[in-house]
């Protein structure tokens, strides 16, 4: 899998392109909170509008992500256009965490708004 | 069409995309829907990663899959591990239980197995394995184009 990771401002943003699943979720994990130390972003956006497969591995890795940015007070927003994924993410009661957007540039405004 | 493929494989995590892929391309000759294709490949992905997290804890064993092809275009998946077994089967399949809190599971292997498939068995006994045995009827989807 690829990750692509891109600050903006203070918001961290996570592309992955390939596929989210157990075998991948530790190394994505550790990237990502790396990243979130180094830069001390607040925010969080997952983009996974290029990401073929989510087993709910992927999900775990989110709800951990998740914990730490809510302990730092700020907020992780989804960005998801694929309909397994999209499944996925409803089935494991995620929206009522956070937000899923069609693209990253609404989930960027709804966060900077906040 | 009937058919059928046995894979066995080391409980790698480097090999729930190699199960995944396998068991895909088999059942692509059923001629399923994407969506269809989808939800086979992310319970076998469930149920391997069961396999390789839970059945060995990350050590070594052997995880086996038969996949089946009926007449009536049904896909019968069985996924086998003889590591340590599940002490409450009842428990386990309840949506968010996990018993491996500290790492990271999300707790709803066997509910996505569950709604992705038409059915799920799952059989365990301490020290001996679990075998999970799902189907799903392939063309039974009425948002066929």
């Amino acid at each position: 899998m690829q990750i692509t990771l891109k600050l903006c401002n203070k918001t961290l943003i996570v592309k992955l392109i390939g596929e989210l699943d157990h075998h991948e979720a530790e190394p994505t994990r550790m990237v990502i909170e790396r990243t979130i130390a180094e830069r001390d972003a607040k925010n969080l956006i997952f983009d996974f509008s290029d990401l073929s497969f989510m087993d709910s591995s992927g999900i775990g890795m989110i709800i951990g992500r998740y914990k730490l940015i809510h302990s730092l007070g700020g907020q992780v927003a989804l960005v998801c256009t694929k309909p397994q994924t999209e499944r996925l993410i409803t089935m494991s009661g995620l929206k009522k965490l956070m937000t899923v957007y069609p693209g990253v540039e609404n989930a960027l405004r709804d966060l900077k708004e906040a | 069409m009937e058919n059928k493929i046995n894979l066995s494989f080391l409980s790698k995590s480097a090999n729930e995309g190699f199960a995944r892929a396998a068991v895909s391309a088999f059942v692509a000759q059923l001629d399923p829907t994407l969506e269809e294709l989808a939800d086979i490949k992310t319970a076998v992905s469930e149920a391997v990663t069961n396999a390789i997290v839970h059945g060995y804890g990350h050590g070594n064993g052997i995880v086996t899959i038969s996949c089946a092809l009926s007449l009536d275009k049904t896909v019968c998946l069985t996924i086998s591990d003889a590591g340590r077994g599940i002490e409450n089967i009842e428990q386990a399949l309840e949506p968010m239980y996990t018993s491996a809190a500290d790492d990271e599971r999300s707790g709803m292997g066997f509910t996505v197995m569950e709604t992705f498939m038409d059915s799920l068995v799952v059989q365990s006994e301490m020290d001996k394995g679990t075998t999970v045995i799902m189907t799903k009827q392939i063309g039974s989807d009425s948002t066929l184009s």
